[in-house]
């Protein structure tokens, strides 16, 4: 089983990321869980989501402790919130960040392995809007092959209608873009 | 078994509902219920659901507005939460009283004060007592499957009873997981259509709800009473009739090994896959230890879980609510009673876990266990029941 905690800002999405990821691997025939951080939320306040995926059905209902993985959507909150909190020696961090992998690792005193895009250019560029939820899925995708990237379309296009489209291609294009820096010993 | 499909499980609920064509719902939104009329009230309005959705100005209204619209024959629904639950509470004891076969689900949420919005059990164990059918469920498939169910049970003509289905708010109620949806045909085949013996209708007067003194409470409170306890019969019955059709079979209480064990863990509603995990564990390390889950709270299934327990010497029993000054853990206590005629009684170790939302993981379940263990090693027999992790 692997566990994925988001952090992102109120409104811009973690939680329907984190929703694409169940439902898209649910498609598959695996079995996921994905869920808000049950409390009050504030728009634009830091926020997190999370999501399982499993080839077995999940009997647990905790929260994540341990993430396999932590996604931040958003860059300004990379030093506001304790993001490395609890994540796995071998898991992964994935940055919307302009910021190299190699940079952040000493910034931010993180020796896990880190995937990083700029985010906030392709969501600028491809929607018009720095909201950058669904193009982190083509990050997280390439940070960890849950599924082939195709296999969004069906979930995006359902989720966003006229504008899937764009959406589908800011994913894709963070796909690509997505550099990986290897974990320090 | 059909297709899974990754859905909210507030969104799965409103849909079973739909898909029970139910012909009216009055609601009132409270947190963490509100996607479940919110996805309501938007089949409602693209006309995808053929019902009158009224949305009222408190709960006390919403089971005022289902009474009457049960009592005139439709299929009705609500749903509510924590205070919300507790202001409609005199409707509540009507609507069942009344023997109208009204469904609500309760996204289970902690009773103010102190404010706050996550899960236990202590809105729902107030209206304990009130009359209702009530069923935990413990995951979203269940949480669908048991909305269906529901319909059937009440408007059964041996029923005719309110049902609740109780799903612990946000850790049920806003997970997206895989639920298999019935298709409309399923449904069709399990559910007939909602003919109540006895109807309002202008043209065809009766009085429903009339008053009555000391000449015949004691007489209606007895019928009451047999009513809810002959509904078992049929709530198992229309449980078997659904594993022919989803291949889900569901009892008023379930095993999660078949074998017997020395200890059995008894829980409630989602925390039970939290506590299978826990069982597990011990059993690798060798521990004669298994996991009884309670589904069906009223009417109380004696019989089932006597046999379900059988020579077990230990029931560790997770409450999720404080009956204050009290037991003090409401369903320890009706556990106990229900052996206490019984010579060769297991004693009864009662855990009250996971107030407000906190969350228990496996390993406090394994303490819990040791803890029970050490009891009776003092020689205690019968023990008071423990807040669990209380901080210092």
């Amino acid at each position: 089983m692997i566990e994925v905690r988001l952090h992102g800002r109120g409104g811009q999405g973690a939680v329907t990321s984190a929703e694409l990821m169940a439902i898209t691997a649910i498609n598959q025939g695996q079995y996921a869980q994905a869920f808000p951080n049950f409390g009050a939320e504030r728009r634009g306040a830091p926020v997190a989501a999370f999501f399982r995926i499993s080839p077995e059905p999940i009997n647990t209902r905790n929260m994540i402790y341990h993430p396999d993985m932590v996604v931040v959507l958003d860059p300004s909150i990379l030093r506001l919130v304790d993001i490395g909190s609890g994540l796995h020696k071998q898991g992964i961090l994935v940055a919307n960040s302009r910021f190299s992998g190699k940079e952040l690792q000493q910034e931010l005193g993180i020796t896990q392995t880190i995937a990083t895009v700029n985010a906030n250019v392709i969501a600028q560029e491809e929607l018009g809007l720095p909201i950058t939820n669904t193009t982190m899925l083509g990050a997280i995708l390439k940070a960890r092959e849950f599924y082939s990237p195709d296999k969004l379309l069906g979930p995006l296009n359902e989720r966003f209608g006229r504008i899937a489209g764009k959406n589908i291609k800011a994913m894709q294009r963070a796909y690509r873009e997505t550099r990986i820096t290897p974990a320090l010993n | 078994m059909g297709k899974l499909i990754g859905k909210e499980v507030s969104v799965a609920a409103a849909d079973a509902v739909g898909l029970v064509n139910v012909d009216v719902i009055a609601a009132y939104p409270i947190t963490p219920q509100t996607h479940i009329v919110e996805h309501l009230s938007e089949l409602v309005a693209a006309g995808e659901l053929d019902a009158e959705y009224i949305p009222v100005e408190s709960e006390h209204s919403a089971m005022s507005v289902c009474c009457g619209s049960s009592a005139r024959g439709a299929r009705t629904f609500t749903c509510t939460s924590s205070q919300g639950l507790a202001l409609m509470n005199e409707v509540v004891f009507i609507a069942s009283s009344l023997r109208l076969p009204i469904v609500m689900v309760v996204c289970n949420r902690h009773l103010s004060a102190p404010i706050g919005i996550a899960n236990d059990h202590s809105d729902i164990m107030p209206v304990r007592d009130s009359g209702w059918i009530q069923v935990f469920a413990e995951n979203g498939q269940e949480v669908f499957d048991h909305v269906i169910h529901a319909f059937r049970v009440a408007e059964s003509e041996k029923v005719s009873l309110p049902v609740i289905v109780n799903m612990d708010g946000f850790v049920l109620s806003h997970m997206i997981e895989p639920i298999e949806y019935w298709e409309e045909e399923m449904v069709k085949q399990y559910l007939p259509e909602f003919k109540p013996l006895y109807r309002l209708d202008p043209d065809d007067p009766i009085t429903i709800g009339a008053l009555t003194m000391s000449e015949y409470l004691t007489e209606a409170k007895m019928a009451q009473n047999e009513a809810l306890k002959n509904a078992l019969p049929e709530i198992v019955t229309a449980w078997d009739e659904m594993a022919e059709i989803t291949g889900r079979q569901y009892r008023p209480v379930e095993k999660l090994h078949e074998d017997s064990s020395e200890t059995l863990f008894l829980t409630m509603g989602s925390i039970s896959g939290i506590v299978s995990d826990a069982v597990d564990q011990l059993r690798e390390q060798g521990e004669s230890v298994n996991l009884l889950k309670l589904r069906l709270f009223r009417p109380f299934p004696f019989k089932a879980l006597k046999e379900a327990v059988g020579n077990a010497r230990r029931v560790i029993v997770i409450d999720r609510a404080v009956s204050f000054g009290g037991p003090p853990g409401p369903v320890a206590s009706e556990i106990r009673s229900a052996f206490y005629s019984d010579t060769n009684r297991p004693m009864i170790s009662g855990f009250i876990c996971g107030l407000g939302g906190r969350d228990l993981i496996p390993d406090d379940y394994i303490n819990i266990y040791r803890e029970s263990l050490l009891q009776t090693e003092g020689g205690a027999t019968e023990t008071e029941d423990i807040l669990y992790g209380v901080k210092a």
